[in-house]
Formats: structure tokens, sequence, C-alpha cells
């Protein structure tokens, strides 16, 4: 009962703060709902018991929409308050596609038979489990143990070497991405200040 | 039967449940008592430091600081303080985005606020125990700045929007050496449980984390300059910077609203030093095994849930004490240094602290491996005693300290039975 009232509060938010987004015309209200509706997410994690991926949640999206937020503030906006407006025509065109997409869900989400669905404190195994103490299950996991190893349950599941190894390339990758980012960034202001040496 | 507090109830909630209560209304009022006590270590710090601050900041320019509010020391000032702020005028300029003007104060008090609910004030004294309780705690302070910068934006003014601009741009580069030098005493300690670190950390002063080899102990040090410029303060105030932007962000801010704002400071600058407390100072412990033994005494006295309180207590007066010398430590760096400039504030966190972080962190994580090398392995092996508070939580036959929300159906109730069939 609680939960679902919980889960009410933060679906509401969820959808209100997405919906505020697409009508809102100051980008910074935009983002501010963003804000809302991501934090509204973080919450229904929560409620499900996935406390990791909830706080990782804020910290990434939340906190990544702050420089969102900025840049788009410093890259958009040539007075204070800047309003966007659209066309009709625009308007109509996002107004089917989000339809289109909102019924692809939608039809999904009927078709499945909840009431076959275990909850995940039926999935979870240990008392830290059930009550959201995902972290430890999921480290495991990274270096390639199952969490329900003790009790014999799907001996077979999970790769032998986990997703260290993946998540590591990953990482990589984005660090070469955010290298390459800073190196072109730099790379014009050199040339620049070269030209201006060179004219004077 | 209503089973009285020390049986089996581990949180409040089972307790209020144990008295009858449906589980969803119990589920709510401990949500409520828990709110109001992480609100009560929300005011209560803010008060005591804002005395603080205009004491110290008095003696250290060689003034007398408050001295008529409340008797001879002006103990009563932030009371004084809080009323006159809540009789101005609550102003939303012309020029403001009245919405997010409004809303921006409750973003900032919010985050801070709900950080305090992570952070264990002693041993199972938290609000909500997890295992990610730092983690969490990180991210949900990382918030704060949104409120910043949106009260920046919202004012509608060039001082405001300047302040909160800096704001962002030493946030984003000030969370990378926080973040790292949080990290250093994690792999330590191999837990991000506050509560576990915490308590790993009793007997001598030399199992504190900070003792445990060289690289913590600079550790602390770079983290305690990240903190400090993760609340804004001096030398790290760019945001408010009174004299080049007016009261950068705050500058349009009046009254309660304002006063929120440095509400919010105060409670982060106690939940930062918190953090720095348990994760390098031992935590609730005094670092001095038989003073210890001596608070810890009352526990083993009785079963009672009065004397396992009044333990908690005592385990509280010392933790706060750590943590009030650290914001000291804070309140008396900011009138002692001038602020820096905003490119010496970048090229200290990008130049210097993340590079020295991160040869920390390198430096930390090869440390154990060396020492195995060298033959020394218990020599500056992690700290402490890691089993003491699961065999006293067992002696008392009751379950570790869980989440407060669970409900009454998954509390592990086989050890409690059990002990009690053994009882009979």
């Amino acid at each position: 009962m609680t939960e679902q009232t919980l889960f009410f509060i933060f679906a509401i938010l969820a959808g209100g703060g997405a919906i505020g987004v697409v009508i809102l015309q100051d980008i910074v209200r935009m983002a501010f709902s963003l804000i809302i509706s991501l934090g509204s997410t973080a919450g229904l994690f929560f409620l499900l018991g996935a406390d990791f991926v909830a706080a990782t949640q804020l910290l990434v999206y939340v906190g990544g929409t702050l420089v969102l937020l900025i840049f788009g503030v410093m890259l958009t906006a040539s007075g204070p308050f800047r309003r966007i407006k659209m066309s009709t025509g625009e308007t109509l065109l996002g107004a089917a596609v989000g339809l289109l997409f909102f019924s692809v869900i939608a039809f999904t989400v009927i078709g499945v038979n909840w009431q076959a669905v275990p909850s995940h404190r039926e999935v979870a195994t240990t008392p830290s489990d059930q009550s959201g103490n995902t972290s430890r299950a999921i480290g495991m996991r990274l270096i390639g143990i199952p969490a329900d190893t003790e009790i014999g349950l799907h001996k077979d599941s999970g790769s032998p070497t986990g997703y260290l190894l993946p998540f590591e390339i990953v990482s990589v990758h984005l660090l070469v991405v955010l290298v390459g980012a800073a190196y072109l960034a730099r790379a014009k202001r050199h040339e620049s200040r070269d030209a201006a040496e060179g004219d004077a | 039967m209503i089973p009285t507090l020390a049986d089996t109830a581990t949180t409040i909630q089972s307790t209020l449940e144990g008295w009858k209560l449906s589980e969803g209304w119990a589920m709510f009022l401990a949500a409520v008592i828990h709110v109001t006590l992480v609100a009560g270590f929300f005011g209560l710090p803010a008060g005591i430091f804002i005395w603080a601050e205009r004491k110290v900041s008095g003696r250290i320019q060689d003034r007398l600081g408050p001295t008529r509010v409340g008797g001879k020391f002006g103990w009563l000032q932030a009371i004084a303080d809080g009323g006159k702020l809540i009789q101005k005028e609550d102003l939303v300029p012309a020029d403001a985005d009245g919405p997010l003007f409004r809303v921006a104060p409750y973003v900032v008090v919010v985050s801070s606020l709900a950080a305090l609910m992570f952070l264990p004030f002693s041993d199972g004294w938290i609000a909500v125990s997890l295992d990610i309780g730092l983690y969490l705690m990180l991210a949900v302070m990382s918030l704060e700045v949104i409120g910043v910068i949106l009260a920046g934006y919202a004012s509608g003014s060039k001082w405001a929007l300047f302040g909160g601009m800096r704001e962002a741009a030493q946030m984003v580069s000030y969370e990378i050496p926080m973040s790292i030098c949080v990290v250093i005493p994690i792999i330590t300690a191999g837990s991000l449980n506050l509560n576990e670190i915490g308590a790993m950390q009793s007997g001598w002063a030399g199992n504190w984390i900070l003792f445990n080899d060289p690289f913590t102990f600079i550790t602390f040090f770079i983290y305690f300059v990240c903190a400090t410029a993760s609340c804004k303060r001096a030398p790290f105030d760019l945001a408010e910077a009174e004299s080049e932007l007016v009261a950068g962000f705050l500058t349009e801010y009046s009254g309660f609203r304002w006063s929120f704002f440095f509400l919010a400071e105060y409670a982060s600058m106690f939940a930062v030093c918190g953090i720095a407390v348990l994760l390098f100072l031992g935590g609730w412990h005094t670092g001095i095994p038989f003073l210890d033994g001596l608070l810890d005494g009352p526990r083993y006295a009785s079963d009672s849930f009065v004397y396992s309180w009044l333990t908690n207590l005592l385990g509280f007066t010392v933790f706060f004490s750590k943590a009030s010398l650290l914001v000291c430590v804070q309140i008396w760096i900011r009138w002692t240094l001038p602020r820096l400039r905003i490119d010496q504030v970048m090229m200290t966190c990008l130049k210097y602290l993340v590079p020295i972080s991160c040869v920390l962190f390198l430096g930390a994580v090869i440390w154990p491996l060396a020492l195995s090398f060298t033959g020394h392995t218990t020599w500056g092996s992690p700290t402490g005693n890691r089993a003491a508070p699961t065999m006293r939580l067992e002696s008392r036959g009751a379950s570790p300290p869980s989440t407060s929300t669970l409900p009454l159906r998954q509390r592990p109730l086989a050890a409690s039975d059990s002990n009690e069939e053994a009882g009979r």
C-alpha cells in the first residue's frame, strides 16, 4: 500500500517532468523539469530495490543534466530567459513520433502477464538483497561470481570472466574520446594564437 | 504480548508494528520520526556553527564577536539571526524567473538534509543504512550545486549569474579529486557501508584509517581541501565572493530563503566533516581502547534499550566533537586565508589536486601488495576489529541494524526465535 502510494507519486513526477521538458519553452525550466523527471526515476529504482542503479542515476544523469543546463545556457541564450518557439509543423511531427513510440511501449506493457512476473523480493535470495543492498551482488557479478552461488541456483549463468573486462574496455574508450575532445578543443586555440602572433 | 524495545525491534518501524499498528502507518510514522531526527541534526549544527563562526572570526580579527544575546558569550546569536531573517520581506525581483527563484533554496536544503540520512552518528544510529551509503551520500550532496546554479540563473542579475557559473565550474572539477580521495579509504576498509567503516576503526588511534599508510594520511588533507571547496567555503567561496560580486548567487535573495542557503551550507560542512571523521578519524571511537570500553560499558551492563541508547549517545558525543573540530578548522581557514582567483581555483584542482589524488590512489592500491612482499602482512593491515559489531548484536539476540524501511515480514526473525527457544 505504502509502496503503491510512493510509486504513484514518483511515477506522476517522472511523467509530469517529462511532459514539462516538452511543453515548457524556457531552457532552464526545461532542464529543471528534466531533473525532476530523472530524480523521480531514481526514486522508482529505489522502490524496486535497486539502490546502486538509483544512486548512479542521481550521480550520472541528474548531475549530467546540470552540465547540459550550463552548456544549454552558455551556447543558446543570447539574452536572459530566452524562449524556444517551434513551428506548428514541428509540433505535429514531434507529437506523431511521440505517440507512435508511446503506443509501442504501451502495447508491450499491456502484453505482459504481470501476475506471473515475480517481484524483486521473490527473486532476491538473501535478506540484504531483499532490502535493496545490491552493490555486493553487482560487484561479485563484475568479477564473474554469480550472487547466488551458495545455494546452487543458476550454476551456468554469468560469463566465466565476469563483466569487468568489457566494463574496463568501455571505460578506456570513453577516456580516449574525452582526451580526443580535449585535444581538439586545445588545438584550435593554439592555431588561433599562432595566427595572432603571425599577424603581429 | 507487546515486545519491548530491546526484544526483537531493530528499527523504529518494527517497534511501531509491535504496537499493533498496520504496516503502512508504522512505515509512515517511522519515516516521520527519522526525518524529524535528521532535521534536528540539520538545524543543531547550523545553530552551533553560526555562533562559532561569529565568535572565531571575531577573535581572529581582534574583536569580541557577539556578546549580548543570551548572556556573556552571545550563545543565542543564531536564534536571534533566525528571528531577524524570518521577519524580512520575501522579495522576488521583477526580472527574476519567479518559480525557479523560489524553488532554488529548497533544492539546496533538501539535498544537504537528505545527505545526513546516510551518515551514521553513532554505531547503528543511521536513518537509512545501505551498503552504498557513502556513494549515495556523495551523489545526493552533488545535487546541491543544482540549486545554486538555478538561484544564480533565475535571479535575473549578472552578479548572481557570475556566481552560479563559477560555482558550476568549481563543482564539476572539484568532484573528481574528492571522489578519488573518498575511494582510497574505501579500498583500505573494503566496504562502502559507512557504519561498517566506522565500526572497524576501533582500538588504538593507530587503527584509524588515517594512520593506515602514508597514502591515506596525505589523502585526508587532500580530501579536506576538496571538501572545503565543495562547501563553497573561503578560500574557495568564488560563488559568493562578496568583495567582487556583491553576494554572488545570493545577491537577490532575502529573508528566509537566504537563510536556507546558509543552513544548507553549515549542514553540508558538518556532513563532509562527518564523512572525514568516519573515513579517516575513527568515527565514534575515541582512539583509546580503555576509554572506548568505558563508553561501551552501558551496552554490556544490561540488555535494556536504555543502556544501549546511552552507549550510542556517548558515541554520538565523540563523533560530534570530532566533526565539530574539523568544522572549526574550516572556519579558521576561512578567516585566515584570502580568496583565490577563479583561474587559481581551477589550477589548484586540475593541475595539482587531481594528479596528487591519482598518485595517492595508485599508492594506496600498491601498498598492501608491496607490504606482502616485505613479509609484514599484519603491519598496516586494515584497521581494528571487524567482527565486533555483529558479535555484540548476536549477544543481544537481535539481527543487525538494517534499513528502517524494511517491512516486518522480511525481518530476519530466525536468529531471535532460536535464541528464545534456547532460553526456554
